[in-house]
């Protein structure tokens, strides 16, 4: 009964793993792949002085930043806030509407975003209503805003959805430990900080540590929603690097050489915060 | 904890937090809200998105310009299609190779996980995906949305814990009836399992309608156009192309405007926001038994 699951990891896993080979090779969709030229590591030169490959880290890094510091900690405000609503019901409420948003498609966000920061939307009028800006902005059109429109609507669609596994761990907690605190005299701060989130913070460093190896990812079906000619330059990220030069311009050597490095940085990211997790929290994956 | 010592204590906390979560409820919903009353509006009312509460103009023109749009209704049929097929292969396959890795007596069951794992740190990527599916026919191809996400192995191991908890006892005697391996998966096993079933059954789908990606690197042909990569045509490209000539027949030489987009974005969420009430009981639920076991 596994064999068929080995089959299919064999032919949609390892075989386009296999493929990585092309990125030493001049491939060409033309001929057999055993038969392009090997051009070692040409292609990882060329890519190394490529101002759109720097431009497209800088990008990548900067998103991913933003989303690592001002992000990461929000889910856990949600639940932690989350919790302290005593009404059973109303907190059932918050949390099914909270997480309404993960299921809908990025175009229907996307869709949303872009009408909503456009010339007459909703943004721009409501910024103007309150004095806070004079004329409209074209936060679509204006490269400056990018990074800010991907860390608000992922911020957005995603916190709810997060917010799951802190609110998990959160009720595994045993109610025993808050009254204990209680008695001791910990005022509600004290046994928020001191018991919820101490107790959550495997989980913290397990998520954490994910974030961190995947700074170098984005997320690729928000970005080729949100971005356009206009904004590319602070839109462009790694993912859609390899995207525009493999398939709009048909470099598939080059993108897969870019795309190798991706993996192997990526791959040793997660082994270093791992590793610095294990030795400054004592928690790790594996 | 007592119920006194709680009453007794609502004050700044308790109200700025329940106002905050308020807050994020209207948040989370006025953006789905503002879609649904642009989309009743009427086509020349909706050029502007400004805030509001209610229709200016109430009219079901744009739904019928999406609702006549061939293309449109050719997406919603290949959206379905895929999503019916490519749930159910997912499930099925993914619980056949997860009830077989369950089982300990499996020889060289570590070394299948350890390979399947690597899948999950190091992977081929977009160029190399891409020039497989090429060669495997599966580009411009239905296929191409239902084989490469017939399986994950996030959710075989989901599968696999769950599986693991129901008692052999229960399999041994279906067994010593006669039962196959595959018998006693399908009327044993499976029947246990609904709640994870369902988990899984529904991040796949939801993943299949609202995926519009795969549309847009796979498929050239027009009629094998998901609905979502059509909308992120429409909306992304601004390519209104198709059901522009649908709303000039209408409507004369005005613009389609935004009403017609909003209404095809409601039509496009229709589903999720119909299901959504039934299922959300089930996610929290299978999150779980993600997060704990995976």
């Amino acid at each position: 009964m596994v064999i068929p699951g080995i089959v299919w990891m064999f032919i949609f896993c390892y075989i386009p793993m296999f493929w990585l080979i092309i990125a030493f090779m001049d491939y060409s969709i033309a001929r057999p792949m055993l038969e392009s030229p090997f051009v070692g590591l040409k292609h990882f030169q060329d890519f190394m002085t490529d101002d759109r490959f720097w431009r497209s880290i800088r990008n990548t890094l900067g998103m991913s930043a933003i989303k690592l510091i001002l992000g990461f900690p929000i889910p856990i405000l949600f639940a932690l806030m989350l919790n302290e609503i005593r009404s059973i019901r109303f907190k059932r409420s918050v949390q099914t509407v909270s997480y309404l948003p993960h299921f809908i498609a990025w175009t229907i966000f996307g869709g949303i975003t872009l009408n909503w920061l456009g010339e007459g939307g909703v943004i721009n009028q409501l910024m103007m209503a309150l004095g806070l800006q004079e004329r409209e902005i074209l936060f679509n059109s204006d490269p400056k805003y990018f990074w800010w429109i991907t860390y608000f609507t992922d911020t957005l669609k995603e916190t709810g959805w997060s917010a799951i596994i802190y609110i998990a761990a959160i009720a595994g907690i045993d109610p025993g430990l808050y009254e204990a605190a209680e008695l001791d005299g910990a005022n509600r701060w004290q046994r928020m900080w001191h018991i919820t989130v101490q107790s959550i913070r495997p989980t913290i460093a397990i998520l954490f540590i994910l974030a961190v190896s995947g700074i170098l990812g984005s997320n690729f079906e928000q970005i080729f929603m949100l971005k356009n000619n206009m904004n590319m330059k602070m839109a462009e990220s790694l993912d859609l690097y390899i995207y525009n030069m493999g398939l709009v311009s048909g470099r598939h050597s080059f993108s897969t050489a870019v795309l190798f490095v991706r993996s192997i940085v990526a791959l040793g990211l997660l082994f270093l915060a791992n590793y610095s997790s294990k030795k400054l929290t004592g928690d790790s994956i594996f | 904890m007592d119920r006194r010592k709680r009453f007794r204590r609502i004050g700044v906390f308790e109200v700025g937090n329940t106002l905050l979560m308020l807050a994020v409820c209207f948040i989370t919903l006025y953006p789905m809200w503002f879609v649904f009353i642009n989309s009743l509006n009427a086509p020349q009312q909706a050029l502007l998105g400004t805030v509001n509460w209610f229709p200016k103009e109430l009219s079901l023109a744009s739904y019928s310009v999406v609702f006549n749009d061939k293309n449109m209704m050719n997406g919603f049929y290949v959206t379905t299609l895929r999503t019916v097929f490519g749930t159910a292969v997912h499930v099925l396959f993914t619980a056949i190779v997860a009830y077989g890795m369950s089982k300990t007596v499996l020889i060289g069951r570590k070394l299948y996980l350890k390979i399947a794992l690597i899948t999950m740190l190091f992977s081929g990527g977009l160029i190399p995906t891409f020039l497989l599916m090429t060669k495997l026919g599966l580009y411009d191809n239905f296929g191409v949305f239902i084989f490469p996400s017939m399986y994950t192995f996030f959710n075989m191991v989901i599968f696999m814990s769950f599986f693991r908890t129901i008692p052999d006892s229960l399999e041994e005697s279906a067994k010593v009836d006669g039962a196959s391996d595959y018998g006693v998966l399908f009327r044993i096993v499976l029947p246990n399992s609904m709640a994870v079933l369902a988990t899984i059954a529904l991040f796949s789908a939801v993943y299949h309608w609202n995926d519009y990606y795969q549309g847009v690197i796979y498929i050239r042909s027009q009629d094998l156009l998901p609905l979502q990569t059509i909308l992120y045509k429409i909306i992304a490209e601004n390519s209104m192309s198709f059901i522009q000539q649908q709303a000039m027949a209408q409507f004369g030489a005005r613009l389609p405007g935004n009403s017609i987009k909003f209404a095809s974005m409601m039509v496009a969420t229709l589903p999720i926001l119909v299901f959504y009430p039934f299922i959300q009981r089930y996610l929290v639920k299978g999150v779980m038994i993600g997060a704990i076991k995976g």
